[in-house]
């Protein structure tokens, strides 16, 4: 799936899912670059309305993480 | 050069960090290796660096400086080679010790966690050989090391996660998975992973053609051999290689394994006053166990310095902070940090720099080589100044790590701390995609658009400071609430100490002596007396907790008081909360208990062997470990059962020798140095025989008399005895969590005991900031642990009580009155209490308490008319995030 490049927005819990992101990098996990994030102090935060603009920005799917 | 750090698997340079989480993480120049320092050449390092960090005309000084008191906390030595000799180790290169295996297995490791055997291929059978160096006369270690059989458990299962198809076998003599649910990683290992466990000794590992060959004898006597492909030697805990000079400096005493010597009622302190220890050094231990002596020792040693608290503390001044208005002009300033090459070898960080320079209201931007040095910090300075920026976007590494230290810059600069956003493109960008450079840029200006898209909506936020009033409350009144009173009005705090009982004491007063042989009547006696001497001590006894409200620093209490038939209620304000409720016997129903006379607990027959009868004790005595524990009736090991049958064992067998004393076991858990009274125990004469959780012993009555049935491993058949006694191990449950549970929001594990913040790095804090554990309220444990956990509690609970106040973040709920409708939905979602309905022109609104809330947002993402807002994580500022991710196409190229 060479052309298949979606655009994806993650939302990251800062305690556990940005920390596991943070983790990834000090372990040069490595994976593709495909995602862009908005750190959140939790998803708790995650107020439907973000998950819809993030659709209607383009975003071809959203990744909660938390 | 050998790196060290990696157990020798690697090569390192002479200048390097011993690991990534290395504190502080600044490189160094090993001496041993430097071409300068031992042959006055090179200094290539001098010009190099372009921080000119490096000055060889540095000299080592002697420096004196006048204490109040040593924690002396060197940690624990290794095993000689000559023992790991007996095992093939040295011999054939794929028998490694389980540090060479961690080493190995680690995806940070020298061979970024790719396990091989000297032949290149990946183990298929993996053996793991416990007690290598502990339990073993042979090398002077008497003693169990205690977190062998955890590890060993870990790395089986990393062994297993990295190939399911290898076969991982652990030969041991007893399972010592004795820690707060540690049995249920042995369960995973076994049911989940299925990691074989084996009883047996292992005699000879020998090399097998291009395997090992291991010999060993399992419990029927038999002999049997196996290959496997690796070995791995489960290597103890030994006393530091430098311990008699330590302990020589220091003036204190060391026990016969070389570790510091101390007492079980003060656990920490040396033979010397003002000299204590934490960690490895006072006996082998796990993490949390190190953890929580590391604040108990600290806790101490404010004791003995309470007089000069506070007498060199230094306080920072900070220039008036600017005043930043919604009507001020946004002025970003961008920051591109190279990370040395850390982010530069991936991301094109100039194209990055300049790409934000295209933005609107980017002020200033530029590229930095480390952002976080101490050189960029006053550049960070200058330029905020000469620019007038008035928000700060850093993009570089986590700010999980680094927005305090950008925080305190913007702070020096005079702006408000939270005018600042971070990107990583570091962590999340060159680290995870240094193969696709092109890639990585594309994405690091992605998110640049996105940081600065967030800063513009960026605005001051107030920093709460909320005072602290002083004084502790003190839930149960037992060894360890006892303890931790002391512990906090030696430190010079009050604390209120409430007991449900009509006496102090709790458990204590049923334990009659220690494995040890040590008498606890004494300390009861000393604890009760002092407790109740104590000007700083308010003891209430008959007395329970009615409620608690507040938050950290700013707790209020009923306490209700029963006196005669008369109920009162007190009212107290107090800064934290102690938690030290305790346990008790668990009473099973299972194995006659409670139906025959002669079917009696390890606490029954300890006070029968205190009382009257001290002269006489039964002929024949059957003990059943994990009478309740387990399995049977509680999903733990109880972790004290075991010494306390050796005790009682010793006790009977000093009283009557001819006694006939048989323990029915699972795996024997006399972990640490009561290895030693284990094996007195058997050399006394008491037999210890082992039963299958699947075949368990049985117990009936026939007339007058009990009859215990049980499978014998050595005889191979089944055995029926008729003893004058049973004696039932039957574990720890905890005390009226449940209740406390609630009225704190304090959670609870599975079990019912409470859950610590975190089970290493913070094992006496509960997840409610401002209350503290300890005791057989967070797990069963034996008396000397209780009180290391009491003076750790009291050590972590005087924080907030010495600092008089504690500070917020700055990113909490803000509630807007005007939409707020009162319906007291985020009140009841709060998971932290944060939130309170007032009263405010005879209508109900919602208010955050800013210490109580942890910031989640859940609030304001439920919040029917949009009412709640989270500072920092404002709903504009994340909107205008998702709309910069909408950017990304038109602005590519």
């Amino acid at each position: 799936m060479s052309g298949f490049n979606p655009k994806i927005l993650g939302f990251l819990c800062n305690w556990c899912c940005y920390a596991a992101a943070d983790a990834a990098g000090v372990a040069r996990y490595q994976y593709p670059p495909n995602l862009r994030t908005i750190r959140v102090m939790c998803t708790g935060r995650i107020d439907p309305t973000f998950i819809l603009r993030g659709f209607a920005e383009g975003a071809a799917g959203i990744f909660t993480g938390g | 050069m050998t790196d060290e750090y990696n157990e020798g698997l690697s090569i390192t340079r002479p200048i390097h960090i011993d690991y990534p989480q290395a504190v502080p993480a600044t490189y160094y120049i090993d001496p041993s290796a430097c071409l300068y320092l031992q042959h006055e050449t090179c200094q290539i390092c001098v010009p190099v660096c372009q921080s000119k960090a490096i000055d060889f005309s540095q000299k080592a000084v002697e420096k004196e400086y006048a204490i109040g008191a040593v924690i002396m906390s060197p940690g624990f030595g290794k095993i000689s080679e000559d023992t790991l000799a007996q095992y093939g180790y040295g011999k054939h290169p794929d028998v490694v010790t389980s540090l060479e295996f961690e080493r190995m297995s680690n995806a940070s490791g020298p061979f970024e966690g790719q396990v091989t055997c000297s032949d290149n291929s990946h183990p298929r059978r993996l053996a793991f050989i416990q007690c290598v160096g502990s339990r073993d006369l042979g090398c002077d270690n008497g003693y169990c090391s205690s977190v062998c059989c955890m590890y060993a458990i870990k790395e089986a299962m990393v062994a297993k996660e990295h190939d399911p198809e290898c076969d991982v076998t652990i030969f041991y003599m007893d399972i010592r998975t004795q820690g707060k649910d540690f049995d249920k990683a042995r369960t995973r290992a076994e049911e989940q992973y299925g990691v074989k466990f084996v009883r047996a000794k292992v005699a000879d590992v020998m090399p097998w053609g291009k395997d090992l060959k291991l010999t060993y004898a399992t419990m029927d006597n038999t002999h049997r051999f196996e290959t496997f492909d690796m070995v791995v030697l489960s290597v103890g805990l030994e006393s530091p290689k430098d311990a008699g000079t330590l302990a020589e400096i220091g003036g204190f005493g060391l026990n016969k394994y070389d570790f510091a010597q101390t007492e079980t009622f003060a656990p920490l302190q040396t033979s010397r006053a003002g000299v204590l220890v934490a960690g490895a050094f006072q006996g082998p231990k796990d993490i949390p166990e190190s953890a929580t002596q590391s604040s108990a020792a600290a806790s101490l040693a404010a004791g003995f310095m309470r007089e000069q608290r506070n007498a060199a503390t230094i306080t920072k001044e900070y220039p008036q902070e600017q005043e930043v208005t919604a009507e001020d002009e946004v002025r970003i300033g961008v920051f591109v940090c190279h990370c040395g090459i850390n982010i530069s070898s991936t991301v094109d960080v100039e194209k990055v720099a300049k790409y934000a320079g295209t933005m609107e209201n980017v002020a200033y931007y530029s590229e930095t080589l480390y952002a976080c040095s101490q050189d960029a910090q006053e550049v960070i300075k200058e330029k905020i100044k000469e620019h007038k920026l008035n928000r700060l976007v850093m993009s570089a590494c986590s700010p999980r790590t680094h927005e305090p230290l950008f925080q305190e810059t913007l702070k020096d600069a005079g702006l408000n701390r939270s005018l600042f956003e971070m990107v990583n493109i570091r962590d999340h960008c060159s680290w995870v995609h240094a193969q696709e450079p092109e890639e990585a840029t594309a994405k690091s200006m992605d998110l640049v658009r996105m940081g600065v898209a967030k800063a513009r909506h960026i605005t001051p936020l107030p920093e709460y400071t909320v005072p602290v009033t002083s004084g502790a409350l003190i839930v149960g009144a037992g060894v360890a609430g006892m303890t931790a009173a002391l512990n906090l009005a030696n430190q010079g705090f009050d604390c209120h100490l409430i007991e449900r009982q009509a006496k102090p004491g709790g458990n204590l007063a049923h334990i009659k002596t220690t494995i040890w042989g040590d008498d606890p009547a004494i300390l009861l006696q000393d604890l009760t007396a002092q407790v109740k001497k104590n000007k700083r001590i308010s003891l209430h006894t008959n007395t329970e907790l009615a409620t608690t409200s507040g938050f950290i620093g700013n707790f209020s209490s009923v306490l209700a008081t029963k006196a005669g038939k008369k109920n009162s209620e007190k009212i107290i304000d107090h800064g934290v909360i102690i938690l030290a409720t305790g346990g008790k016997e668990h009473r099973t129903k299972n194995f006659m208990l409670g139906e025959a006379k002669k079917v009696v607990t390890q606490l029954d027959l300890e006070a029968k062997l205190a009382g009257k009868g001290t002269k006489s004790a039964p002929d024949s005595v059957v003990m059943i470990q994990c009478a309740g524990s387990r399995g049977d009736d509680l999903g733990y090991c109880s972790k004290v059962c075991c010494n306390q049958a050796v005790k009682n064992a010793l006790k009977i067998k000093e009283i009557n020798p001819k006694s006939q004393v048989i323990v029915l076991y699972r795996d024997m858990r006399t972990y640490g140095y009561a290895e030693d009274a284990y094996r007195q125990a058997r050399l006394q004469g008491v037999i210890f025989i082992p039963y299958e959780v699947a075949d368990k012993p049985k117990v009936h009555k026939e007339g007058k008399s009990v009859v215990v049935s049980f499978f014998d491993p050595i005889l191979q058949e089944k055995v029926t005895l008729n003893p004058e006694m049973v004696v039932l191990s039957v574990g720890v449950v905890p005390e009226g969590t449940e209740a406390l549970s609630k009225l704190l929001k304090a959670p609870l594990t599975a079990d019912d005991f409470y859950l610590e913040a975190h089970v290493k790095l913070r094992p006496v804090e509960l997840s409610v900031d401002g209350v503290y554990v300890c005791g057989l309220a967070h797990s069963p444990k034996p008396l000397e642990e209780t009180i290391v956990q009491a003076q750790a509690a009291a050590g972590k609970a005087a924080i907030p009580l010495a600092k008089g106040s504690v500070t917020v973040a700055p990113i909490v709920s803000i509630i807007d009155k005007e939409k707020c409708i009162g319906c007291g939905i985020c009140e009841a979602i709060c998971p932290f209490k944060a939130i309170k309905m007032v009263k405010m022109d005879k209508k109900k609104k919602a208010e955050t308490i800013a210490a109580s809330c942890k910031c989640c947002g859940i609030c304001s993402s439920r919040c029917p008319t949009f009412a709640i807002d989270m500072g920092g994580f404002t709903q504009d500022q994340i909107f205008a995030q998702i709309a910069a991710f909408g950017a990304i196409e038109e602005d590519k190229k």
